[in-house]
This record gives structure tokens, sequence and C-alpha cells, in this order.
């Protein structure tokens, strides 16, 4: 029989440090397992920024800089251009990619920076105790919004990163995955895949948002969360590749 | 000597002669963002630097811009960004990152007047700001001071050497005047690029025949922080020791002492020749390193001064270094702020009363 299921030599064998359920440690094994299989170990850097997973780069074997709050894909851009021969990828979560780095998510996006962007969308600003993100859902109690998030009171509505990127010419694929199954985390994997392989081929932006459990903030059982995700969350942000050209 | 001059002079504006000074020396990464009163040196780079192959971007904004220097310092390419006082607020968190992560490269600040929006006019405002580091945290960053288009050009390439040597951030703290004003200069040869890229054991090229590199700047575990900015402390000190750097004028004999920085200080070698003119003695000192501040080289030339005067574009601010490097000196201060450059009429009125 063949072994199907391995764990990739690119992903370190250290303990993790997220939460039971937590939806990163997938995500950080998809990169590694991509990263091996494209065979480009040698030539990765990732920018890690400030959230939970700002000490991704203790997960991988491969260089890492670890990029103040936001500011993730200005670094990449940087690493890029004056190394092109190098494949570079930032993860990057709601708070950092969505609120304080938007205008660094739209602007390298819009110039067709030549990155992958792995986008990890958990409704909530994790490592600081669960305050709102603007991917927070209409009704969804955090830490800073207590009786659950409220429009009419100037909360604003669930930030839609995906639609608003789709309309730039600059980018060449965005696509909305999960982790609620083994078939999401499949189509998921697939996804981040065709990300790398697109800036391979100089095909420009490349942008994956995983919608991705956090069961400590949302105080759910890891189950619990999973279901969240199927029955609430991807009623605000629908599920699919939204561009691939 | 690498940076033989030539013997060809132009005629050309501050702004321009650092970004072409900053090609020759290596430069080939600039992320920048509009502000007056340094636009003549972004769109210098903008022209400049796909003809020698290099990277130029206009960025979103400042704190793109830093922070694209960031990833290109970490790729180990020599690279620079510039703007102006408020411009160069908005970057001092990627500077205190580039610090963290010992990162060099060369930020150019032709000041303008401040607080808040200011003016465009000629200040001096930022030296509390570029010399105590200026962003969070415990650090200091290289800070050079020109007095003159051609020392601004050979600052660019002192600048990006020992940013490279220490590993550091480094400024060029100049004003809107210099970088308006044109003036002739010989512009050193052009360096090997290649030169400046070796024995970067540090930098992220791919982990190829080697294990993984990590930049960063947290360090969550009990006493590591710590220990990583004593390595940093230890730097400066090194830097204190070994690179402060001063001109002075007709100090020899001199009982009484003028002091200014950047294009102040050219001012008041003016109003330093005509006191001479008038028999009195009177120097000049100029701190090329606003930090390190050259406290040895003041203290050196001073033991037979009476008075000194500090004369600055601001309120009072590298007064504070002179009477650190003088305490038992009488110091007087001549500032204007806001934009007003104290005159050489002025200096003299100011001197004619203290002696």
């Amino acid at each position: 029989m063949k072994k199907k299921f391995f764990k990739p030599s690119v992903l370190e064998n250290v303990k993790s440090h997220y939460c039971p359920g937590c939806g990163h440690g997938i995500i950080h094994r998809i990169i590694a397992q991509i990263v091996e299989e494209l065979g480009i170990r040698d030539r990765t850097v990732g920018v890690c920024s400030v959230g939970c997973s700002v000490v991704a780069y203790k997960y991988w074997d491969f260089d890492c800089a670890e990029s103040a709050h936001g500011r993730g894909l200005a670094v990449a851009t940087g690493v890029k251009r004056c190394n092109p021969q190098l494949v570079v990828f930032t993860y990057q979560g709601d708070g950092d990619l969505a609120s304080i780095g938007l205008a660094e998510t739209i602007h390298a996006a819009n110039r067709g920076e030549n990155l992958t962007c792995i986008f990890v969308n958990n409704t909530c600003y994790g490592m600081t105790g669960g305050q709102m993100a603007p991917t927070t859902l209409v009704g969804q109690k955090t830490s800073t919004t207590p009786w659950g998030r409220n429009p009419k009171k100037g909360d604003g509505w669930p930030l839609k990163i995906c639609e608003m990127l789709s309309l730039l010419e600059g980018v060449c694929f965005l696509a909305r995955t999960s982790l609620y199954n083994p078939k999401q985390i499949l189509l998921t994997s697939n996804c981040i895949k065709k990300a790398f392989q697109n800036q391979l081929q100089n095909k420009g932006f490349s942008l994956v948002e995983v919608l991705s459990p956090c069961p400590t903030i949302w105080q759910k059982e890891p189950q619990e969360a999973l279901k969240w995700i199927e029955e609430e969350m991807v009623k605000s942000f629908p599920l699919g590749v939204i561009k691939d050209v | 000597m690498r940076n033989k001059k030539n013997t060809h002079r132009v005629l050309i504006t501050g702004n321009e002669a650092m970004g072409e000074a900053s090609v020759r020396a290596g430069c080939r990464f600039y992320a920048g963002y509009p502000i007056t009163p340094q636009n003549e040196l972004i769109g210098y780079m903008s022209k400049r630097m796909p003809q020698v192959g290099g990277v130029f971007i206009q960025a979103e904004s400042e704190l793109a811009a830093i922070n694209m220097v960031f990833g290109a310092s970490c790729t180990g390419a020599r690279s620079m960004t510039s703007s102006s006082s408020p411009g160069i607020s908005l970057k001092q968190e990627g500077i205190s990152y580039l610090a963290a992560c010992q990162l060099p490269c060369l930020i150019i600040n032709v000041s303008r007047g401040g607080p808040g929006l200011g003016n465009i006019a000629s200040s001096q405002s930022d030296y509390f700001q570029s010399t105590r580091g200026g962003g969070h945290g415990d650090y200091r960053i290289i800070v050079l001071s020109p007095f003159s288009v051609q020392e601004a050009v050979d600052l660019v390439f002192l600048g990006f050497d020992l940013a490279d040597k220490y590993r550091i951030p480094c400024m060029i703290l100049t004003e809107a005047i210099l970088g308006q004003m044109m003036e002739p200069v010989s512009f050193p040869d052009f360096i090997d690029v290649k030169s400046v890229s070796r024995n970067k054991d540090w930098i992220l090229d791919g982990a190829k025949s080697r294990k993984k590199r990590i930049i960063c700047s947290l360090f969550l575990e009990e006493g590591v922080l710590e220990r990583h900015n004593l390595v940093l402390q230890q730097k400066y000190k090194e830097i204190s020791n070994a690179e402060s750097r001063a001109y002075t004028y007709k100090t020899e004999d001199a009982n009484y002492l003028i002091t200014g920085f950047g294009i102040q200080a050219r001012i008041c070698r003016e109003a330093v020749d005509i006191l001479r003119d008038r028999g009195i003695k009177v120097g000049l000192f100029r701190p090329i390193t606003l930090w390190p501040f050259p406290y040895q080289e003041l203290q050196k030339i001073s033991s037979n001064i009476k008075r000194v005067l500090v004369v600055e574009q601001n309120y009072g601010q590298m007064l504070e270094d002179i009477k650190l490097g003088l305490p038992h000196k009488e110091v007087y201060f001549l500032g204007r702020g806001g934009g007003g450059v104290p005159t050489v009429l002025e200096i003299i009125e100011k001197m004619d009363k203290i002696i």
C-alpha cells in the first residue's frame, strides 16, 4: 500500500503553541507540504506577520522574516523585487491583512506583485483576546462587541477581501476555502498550491483566504467551531475560486 | 582610495546629488513617498534606478516604503528611502524594527518645519527624534549631517558603509535649504555592487545547503530580549568609540566658540569670518555625526574656550548635547523654529552681547 499521509520534511519537529482545534497547524502543514512537493525549500522566504501566527517560522524549515503589524506585503515586496529568484509568501491574519495592513494589501495586489498571500480569516483578533476583527460576523460577540457586532451602531460589516481584490487588474488568483472537513482541507491545499505555482510562472498576485477555526475565542468545542464555519461563516464568506486568470 | 573623486564637476541640487551618490554607492533598491521638500530625490530615483538595473517603487505610504526597505535589506541589497519630517515620523515604526533586526539601510530626512504638518521651509527640529532613537524601544541609529551638497554626496557613501559595517540603519539628517540648493559637486566613481553584497552571512537568500535563517524582533522567552538588547547596546558603544566625526574651523587659538549643525553651521562659519576680521578669536565646531555625538572632539578643542554659542533652526535641541559635552562652560543659545533661519547678522549681534 502506498503511504498517503506523512509529515513533510519542511515541517519542523517542534511542539505546537496553538490552542486545541486551531486552524493554523493545518495551514502550516499544507504550506510545508507544498513547498516540499514543488521542490522550492531552498528558495522560499516566508513573511510572518503579527498575530497568533507571528512565530510561524518556528514550524518551517526555510528562511523567514517577521514583519511589523500589517506590513507583511510591503516586506515581501522588498524581498521579491530584490531577488526575483526567491519564492516569497506572506502569512497573515484578518486583523493584520484586512485592518491595519489594508493599504499594503490593496496596493501590493494592485501592483500585481508576483507574490503568494495566505490570508487566515478566523473573524477575530485571537492573540490579543478576541476583539472584533474587520471580518467579524454581524451579531458575533467579541471582547469589544459584547452585545454582538452591530452595523447600525457603527461597527461596520464583515469586510470581504477577496471580492474587493477581484476588481483589481494586478490580481491573478483569488480563492476562499475552509478547513471544516477533509474535503475542504484538500481544496485549501489545492488552492494554496496553485497560488505558489502562479508565482513560479510569474503570473502576479495570488491570495487564498482560509476560513479557519478559533475555538478558544469563539468559546466552542473544536467540532462545534468547524460546524459554525460550515453553517454560519460561509453565509458571509461564500467559498470558491473568485478569480483565476 | 576606493572613492576616487572625478575632476569633472556638475552643478546639482542637494536632493538630486544624494540620489546620484546613492546609485554610485551601490544602492539598488529605493522606495519612497512624495513629500516636499525632498521630491527631487524621489523623482531622480524613479529615472535613475531602472538605468542601473535597480528597483524603484513609489510606495502607497511612508509606512509601506520603510517596510519595503526592510524586505530589501533582508536580501542584502543596499537600500534606501527618503522623506521629510512628517513622513519620517511615519517611518519611525519601521526604523525601530530595522534597528531591532540589525538591518542596514540609508534613510534621508530633508527636514522641514514642524510640529504637525508644519511648513515646507528649512528646519532642524527633528534633532531629538533622529538622535534619540525616534521610534519605540532602546535603540540608536547613526545620524550624519552635511553642510554642503558635496558633503551630502560624501556622507551618502559613508552612510552606506557604516550601515553595512555595523548592520544598523543610518540616517542623513539635512534641511530643506540643502535639499533645494545647487552647488558644484565632484561625484566619486561607481563602486562595484558585488563588492558590497559579499560576506553577508545573515541575509535571506534561500536556505540552500545551509540551515534556515530567521530575521525577527520578537523574543518572548524570559531573558532573551534582554540579552538581545545588550548585543545592540554593545554595538552602540563600539560605534560611539570609533565613528564620531566633527568639523572644526579656526578653533586653534579661539576663546569663543560657535556651534551648529548642518546648513546652519555654514551660516555660522560666515559669522566666524566676519568676527575674525574684527579681531575676535572665535572658532566653529560642527558635529558631522549627530549620533554618535562627538563629545571628545568638542572637549579637545575647548580648553581655552570661555563662552559657547549654540545656533540652531529649532528651540534648543543640540544645545543639550553641547551642555553634556561642556558641563563647565558658559553656553548661550540662539535659535529660530518654524522655518526661521538664524542669519549671519543675528549671530553676530548675539555674539556681541555674549562677549
